[in-house]
């Protein structure tokens, strides 16, 4: 099987790590991967900063850029979703079903949920927003989660609260956005998970600065330290995420 | 809308200090936490939710579309069972109609069910400045007024106030309103509401005139239902001799059917209940039972406008339960003032900004006041799709290219154009790449993400430079 990866821009240009474990992960489960260099940004943040022509410009380049691939993987339910439930607005609804986010690849088309990986942490996932009510992938990430060696899932309260990045939300109300933030990083530390996993590396990123932010100024509890989803799946005994 | 909320600040500056307010917080935290969770197992009740949620959707978007024929038919059926239609373009309107309505009856004094359109108009400020007294008979809305305070939730107005104020406010404030509140009041959520009855009661047996507004209207027989849990709207919609509703137009319904659904909805939406401790309803007049007059004063106050709007429209859908304001992650650490709006959380902010436009600073934040999570759009019980919306009233106010926005438009349009040109990308992520170590940790303009967070480190090279030394070049 041959697939498209999208890695997006944001991992493209700040977390290539992630990027470079779904080509990992990917080709260990024998699936070869391309990567279109006309690829880019989806556009989320034009079409949500109400910038919709803009939006429709990189709508456009993306879709060209996957035109030939069956199955186009994104490591990032946001992106993913912008594709599936906005790219119709925008005029290229043919590339919204080819789109999948990494875990429904994973097990909806590979069929796989344990893909061999090693990971000897307690480690509490979060549900980014799009990915759990726009994809909708339900229990997908926390299955292949659970089928990985050593590692210990945790339970946080209120997985399904939004940690407040929300895009240009994250900088047009940042008291509100980093409240919010810091709800969640207080709920995955009380949970006592080392590493808070995730399926959105903006998420992520923001969950992160909080997270350091937090235990910089005060007395708090370091952690927890942010990992996505595909670089715990690309993780090995042989070559283990460090 | 009303004027009371004239001149607030812009919802981020406004939810600053609602952020830094620890009991405003935990008050607010508690509050939406315990309706939501109750909301979710009354939901959960009902095996045809989805069917009921489609089905409420549908028949407000068919009444919506056939509006002017449904409001005619509403106006014949009222007219014919003895009440007066009265039609009112805008809030100044609707206030002048109350207005010389209780004039006409002679009397100075008013007894109000709680309803969100006559707060929309300013009502009571109106009638005030007519020397008329208006007052509120809801608990929450008695514990609003007394407190000179505004509403910060559409269903629970005083969700900020914990029993403490209340009682404060209940005891200095409620003698100059009429019954002082009894010797010894102490914070007993029992003793509270006797302090309200006994100090109603006395409002509820004098009025001559009481004020509604409306949760449904029924056109084909003119018959206009308030759901409520206190009992205090019935006093009010039968005790007095004159009853003046005043109702948005969008909440009227072809038939009795129709209402079948938003019964079962509503109460399990907003209270948590299967169904609400009173259903009123009431057809035009009746000889020797309730009002001897009834006046309904049909809203509009942009209402029509919304309805123009492809998009925006859908939020006329609403049938006002706050269900969307209880899961809202940033209605619960913004807090309702920070709205500007008899209408806060997320249906406020695609309300407000249709009813009233997006000039204000304030009134032009509020489609920006959202993660764009969609907890709201999962929970409406008429589906209104109101990330979809926000994202619709951003796309206004960007056009409109007001304070901040030139920037913004100036950014957006660098960043596509760059974005457009995957060469000069790889050539800008390599040049950021390479001087990162030069980069300040706090750079100028990113104080709005470097206030409370820290930025990540920028890696030593691009994912699309991996590619190209590891995997050859890009096919």
């Amino acid at each position: 099987m041959r697939v498209a990866l999208f890695v997006t821009c944001v991992n493209d240009a700040v977390y290539p790590s992630t990027g470079i474990a779904v080509v990992k992960l990917l080709e260990r489960l024998g699936v070869a991967v391309d990567f279109p260099a006309g690829q880019t940004c989806c556009g989320q943040p034009q079409y949500n900063s109400g910038y919709r022509e803009q939006a429709r410009r990189l709508a456009r380049r993306t879709a060209a850029a996957f035109a030939d691939h069956r199955h186009v993987v994104v490591p990032s339910g946001s992106c993913a979703a912008m594709v599936r439930t906005h790219y119709a607005r925008l005029g290229e609804a043919g590339l919204a079903p080819r789109v999948l986010e990494l875990s429904e690849f994973l097990v909806d088309v590979l069929g796989v949920t344990d893909v061999g990986a090693y990971f000897p942490h307690r480690v509490a996932y979060h549900p980014s927003c799009h990915g759990l009510r726009l994809l909708g992938l339900g229990e997908r990430p926390r299955r292949l989660l659970a089928a990985v060696r050593g590692l210990e899932l945790v339970e946080q309260r209120g997985p399904e609260e939004c940690c407040g990045f929300g895009g240009a939300f994250a900088v047009k109300n940042p008291d509100v956005s980093v409240a919010m933030g810091r709800d969640r990083v207080d709920a995955v530390r009380e949970a006592g998970a080392e590493v808070l996993c995730g399926a959105d590396n903006s998420c992520l990123m923001h969950l992160d600065g909080v997270a350091r932010a937090r235990t910089a100024g005060a007395s708090a509890a370091a952690g927890p330290r942010t990992v996505h989803l595909a670089e715990i799946l690309a993780s090995t005994e042989e070559e283990p995420l460090r | 809308m009303s004027g009371t909320f004239l001149g607030m600040p812009a919802f981020p500056e406004a939810a600053r200090s609602a952020v830094a307010d620890p009991v405003l917080r935990a008050n607010l935290r508690h509050a939406t936490h315990t309706i939501r969770a109750r909301r979710a197992r009354a939901v959960a009740e009902l095996a045809d939710w989805e069917a009921l949620r489609q089905a409420g959707k549908e028949i407000k978007d068919h009444t919506l579309r056939h509006l002017d024929t449904h409001l005619l038919r509403l106006e014949e059926a009222v007219t014919s069972a003895g009440g007066v239609v009265h039609w009112a373009e805008d809030a100044e309107e609707a206030n002048r109609i109350v207005t010389e309505l209780v004039r006409a009856t002679g009397e100075r004094e008013v007894v109000k069910v709680k309803s969100m359109a006559t707060q929309e108009i300013g009502l009571n400020e109106a009638l005030e400045a007519a020397g008329i007294a208006a007052y509120e008979t809801d608990l929450a809305e008695l514990i609003v007024q007394l407190g000179e305070d505004r509403p910060s939730h559409i269903l629970v107005p005083a969700i900020h106030r914990n029993r403490g104020e209340i009682r404060r406010i209940f005891r200095d404030r409620m003698g100059a309103w009429g019954r002082p509140a009894p010797d010894g009041l102490t914070d007993e959520p029992a003793r509270l509401a006797e302090a309200a009855r006994l100090h109603l009661r006395e409002k509820f047996l004098r009025a001559k005139v009481g004020v509604s507004g409306a949760n449904f209207m029924v056109a084909e027989t003119g018959t206009l239902v308030v759901v409520e849990s206190e009992g205090n709207g019935r006093m009010c919609l039968t005790l007095p001799e004159t009853l003046i509703s005043v109702v948005g137009v969008e909440k009227v319904v072809p038939t009795w059917r129709d209402l079948e659904v938003f019964l079962q909805t509503l109460p399990r939406s907003s209270t948590a209940e299967r169904m609400s401790p009173y259903t009123s309803m009431w057809t035009g007049t009746s000889d020797g039972d309730g009002p001897r007059a009834f006046h309904l004063v049909l809203l509009d106050n942009g209402r029509t406008s919304a309805l123009a709007d492809a998009t925006g429209r859908q939020a006329l859908r609403c049938i006002r339960c706050s269900a969307c304001l209880n899961v809202c992650p940033v209605y619960e650490r913004a807090g309702g003032h920070a709205y500007g709006s008899v209408y806060p959380g997320p249906i406020g902010a695609i309300l407000t900004p249709q009813l009233r436009g997006t000039v204000s600073e304030l009134d032009a934040s509020l489609p920006y006041a959202s993660s764009l999570c969609g907890a709201c759009y999962e929970v409406c019980p008429v589906a209104i799709d109101i990330p979809e919306v926000l994202v619709s009233l951003r796309e206004r106010v960007a056009a409109r290219g007001g304070s901040g926005h030139r920037v913004e438009r100036a950014a957006m349009a660098a960043a596509t154009w760059l974005f457009d040109h995957p060469g000069a990308l790889a050539a800008g992520e390599r040049l950021a790449s390479a001087t990162r170590r030069l980069h300040p940790s706090r750079p100028p303009g990113a104080g709005a993400w470097t206030a409370g967070r820290e930025l990540p480190e920028l890696p030593e090279r691009s994912f699309r430079d991996w590619w190209r030394r590891e995997r050859g070049k890009g096919s």
